[in-house]
């Protein structure tokens, strides 16, 4: 007998439900009932420890700028809203680009937890080629530092492909070491006495990149929101056509179905979870250079334990469920939500921004978690009818 | 006993001591010893007597190559060469300098680091071994040092601190276990959920019972004063630099790695979760729960990771940050992998990297090395590592699946 191959829960009848389940109203269903379910336990949370949920939320949305959508708000509130939807928009960038990076590795069967990482190597480089090279116009400039992120970022993501390809190490073990590695590596160049640590000799941080070199800016002041933006947008295109219209991408998802299948059908696997993981990396890199290029402009060594946006980003590509439409609108959802919680949009009159920046993280990995089990939530479905919300489930055919 | 019994019984022992596997052993230590003879507390300065422990390094592995022991044979040879050069290269050293770098003082805060790495790696073998991958540790971990200090603080006993630590990183590796092995969620995705959760949780509770810090007096593990030490004649001062003064937890860390061992290899308990990591199908057939022994298994991980992460609020710092743990929750999963799902192993990966970042703060002190790039050294340790110099770890069969009862 040989080893099975596959998990043996993916051939019995649940897993048919969950497919009947999910595909039933377009895969939109779990992400949103996973996502309420998440705020409502986050409510429960406030409401425990002494708070009101519904004026903590409301305080939390106001901060978001996303009420600027709504028509009836004007005059100054309007203005406001503009700027916090900026501030939203902004962070919107760099988790669409991590939460494609994981996307991609997932629709290869891996989990890419590096993006930590390869955001830094690519946040580096771009900082690199802004500060230490010149004698380019701002275009050819922004493509070279734009460039050389994607291939750090391809580069760190590869060591880890490379590993899992020769010798199997497991993608979550080496991208962590691979994390650790860039924060260390990255607190070294810019630490006092660093290689590229900037002009000012007491002070751990990097050189800012001159103006020439900065992504326009294309709404608002402070700051404002750039043109990474459209990058996030082009790079969400690139995903979509690369993984659906590509051998490459028919490849890549062939392994991530099942990987024997695949080595059977005459693909090889090392190769694609190399490149799965290269190109996954790459996304996470160009994310960084987004960040520097657009709105960062430097970066001090106290910024790099600290910086959770590629941890967020998986919590995107799963509540996205790795679609692009779906990673745009998970991506606005957790910038509108690091957003509404900052110390700078919440009163603390209303609700503690201490406590709001920890509700964000916590309804984040209530969603992880919700999403991810879809069984739950159709246990949950199911069980409408034992408090009277609706009728009955059909039972289900079984095989 | 017969005198015939006696016989035999000492020539099985000759048999043992002369079987290569033995010797290539042997030529590991003495690889080891050739370096740590240029190193405190020996500071042997003179190259002959590393030389002499090298070459008999090289010759224990050469002697085992040609019978069979080939992957040791080679260890003992590559150790007894980088061993001597290691040494010959400390010779150039100052000694003050190394001594003050590699103080007794250095292998107490080795054990100090490795205590909270240890504890989380036991319990990651535990759940990996019953088939349920766990990179939940880092937020057990975190639940540990916030609800320890909780307990603490609260009841003015660092015991209440600790029950109140293990009684929360169990209840978390219980949401994690429900979602693993009742829900069968990707176990990565829920393991991640848990930390994330856990940073959420531990922050949102911290803000808000202690919003300016915790400033009553915090009712900490005690430490364990073993004056005796002092008195062994030569190596006392040495031994009591590294024993002397530890943490009570330190020493069940101790207890623990050796009850891991003992628990998972020679008891009946041991045996279950084993075969349940390893072919759940079989182990059900013949009665065992596999969905008990995976719950118990997590939560056990859950347990023990707490106690470590309280190691570090009540008993190394006395506080508690946010996030504090940091990620050694990641790096003692990454013991487990390097250490191959053995509590021996993983513990020796554990004082590893423990020494790497223990070393961080001297060296910077004393080699003008930065702290930045020592502290790096552990992490790319562990890739190097699983590079397969120490050749493939293979996990237990069923890692990672859920179990569906038939």
């Amino acid at each position: 007998m040989t080893a099975p191959i596959q998990p043996e829960s993916s051939r019995d009848a649940t897993s048919d439900v969950t497919a009947w389940f999910s595909t039933r109203i377009g895969g939109v269903l779990v992400p949103l009932a996973a996502t309420v379910l998440a705020f409502l336990i986050g409510g429960l949370v406030v409401l425990i420890t002494g708070h009101n949920p519904v004026t903590a939320y409301r305080a939390i949305f106001e901060g978001t700028g996303l009420n600027w959508f709504f028509p009836w708000v004007g005059g100054e509130s309007r203005e406001a809203a503009a700027n916090d939807l900026q501030q939203t928009l902004i962070l919107m960038t760099p988790l669409v680009l991590t939460g494609i990076a994981v996307a991609f590795a997932f629709r290869c069967g891996l989990f890419n937890i590096g993006g930590q990482g390869q955001y830094w190597v690519g946040f580096i480089a771009a900082l690199y080629v802004g500060t230490h090279l010149d004698g380019f116009s701002r275009p050819v400039h922004l493509l070279v530092a734009i460039l050389a992120s994607i291939v750090a970022g391809s580069i760190w993501g590869g060591i880890a492909g490379i590993l899992k390809a020769t010798v199997g190490a497991h993608e979550v073990i080496t991208t962590i070491m691979l994390n650790w590695i860039a924060i260390f590596g990255g607190m070294y160049l810019f630490e006092i006495g660093g290689p590229l640590q900037g002009p000012q000799p007491s002070i751990p941080r990097s050189a800012e990149i001159p103006d020439s070199v900065e992504l326009w800016p294309i709404w608002g002041s402070l700051p404002s929101l750039h043109a990474g933006i459209f990058i996030a947008l082009f790079a969400l295109v690139v995903y979509y056509v690369l993984l659906n219209r590509t051998t490459l991408g028919y490849e890549v998802r062939a392994v991530g179905f099942n990987p024997e299948a695949a080595r059977y059908g005459g693909i090889s696997v090392a190769k694609n979870y190399f490149l799965a993981l290269a190109i996954s990396g790459a996304f996470a890199g160009l994310a960084g250079s987004v960040d520097v290029l657009g709105f960062k402009f430097a970066v001090s060594t106290g910024d790099f334990a600290t910086n959770f946006i590629p941890f967020t980003g998986i919590a995107v590509a799963l509540l996205g469920r790795n679609k692009p439409v779906g990673i745009l609108f998970a991506a606005l959802l957790f910038a509108a939500l690091e957003v509404g919680t900052s110390t700078r949009q919440l009163d603390p009159e209303v609700f503690e921004p201490a406590l709001a920046v920890d509700l964000a993280t916590m309804i984040q990995a209530l969603v992880i978690f919700f999403v991810g089990a879809d069984l739950l939530i159709l246990y949950l479905w199911r069980a409408r009818r034992f408090v009277g919300l609706g009728r009955r489930v059909q039972p289900e055919p079984r095989p | 006993m017969s005198s015939q019994a006696w016989t035999a019984y000492a020539t099985e022992g000759v048999r043992k001591l002369t079987e290569p596997r033995t010797i290539a052993k042997l030529g590991i230590a003495w690889g080891i010893l050739a370096f740590w003879l240029a190193l405190p507390p020996w500071t042997v300065r003179g190259i002959g007597a590393p030389l002499a422990a090298g070459v008999l390094a090289v010759a224990c592995g050469a002697a085992v190559i040609p019978r069979g022991e080939r992957k040791l044979g080679w260890w003992a040879i590559g150790l007894g060469i980088a061993g001597t050069l290691g040494a010959a290269w400390l010779q150039g050293k100052d000694a003050s300098t190394l001594d003050s770098i590699l103080t007794a003082g250095v292998l107490a805060s080795t054990l100090r680091f490795a205590t909270p790495l240890a504890f989380a790696a036991m319990g990651g073998i535990f759940s990996e071994r019953s088939g349920v991958v766990n990179i939940g540790l880092e937020g057990m971990m975190l639940t540990g040092a916030f609800f320890g200090i909780w307990g603490s603080v609260w009841s003015g006993s660092w015991l209440v601190g600790l029950l109140m630590a293990m009684l929360f990183g169990g209840l978390l590796a219980l949401i994690h276990a429900f979602f693993s092995i009742h829900l069968r969620a990707d176990q990565i995705v829920s393991g991640f959920a848990v930390n994330f959760l856990a940073l959420g949780l531990t922050g949102y509770l911290y803000s808000s019972i202690y919003p300016g810090g915790i400033h009553a007096d915090v009712s900490r593990v005690p430490q364990v004063g073993l004056g005796f030490l002092d008195g062994i004649p030569g190596i006392g001062d040495f031994l009591d630099g590294v024993f002397g003064r530890l943490n009570l937890l330190v020493w069940v860390m101790f207890a623990v790695v050796i009850l891991a061992y003992v628990v998972l290899f020679k008891t009946p308990i041991g045996l279950r979760i084993r075969s349940v990591g390893e072919h759940p199908r079989a182990a059900d057939t013949v009665g065992i729960s596999v969905y008990g022994v995976r719950y118990a298994a997590v939560v056990t991980s859950g347990v023990l990771a707490a106690l470590g992460g309280a190691f570090l609020s009540i008993g190394f710092v006395g506080s508690f940050a946010e996030n504090m743990t940091s990620g050694r929750g990641y790096i003692a999963l990454a013991a487990v992998i390097f250490g191959k799902w053995r509590p021996g192993w993983a513990f020796a990966a554990c004082l590893l990297f423990g020494f790497g970042f223990a070393l961080a703060i001297p060296l910077q002190r004393e080699a003008d090395v930065s702290e930045n790039l020592v502290s790096a050294f552990p992490y790319l340790l562990t890739l190097v590592a699983l590079v397969g110099l120490i050749g493939r770890s293979i996990p237990p069969a069923a890692i990672g699946r859920p179990y569906v009862k038939q």
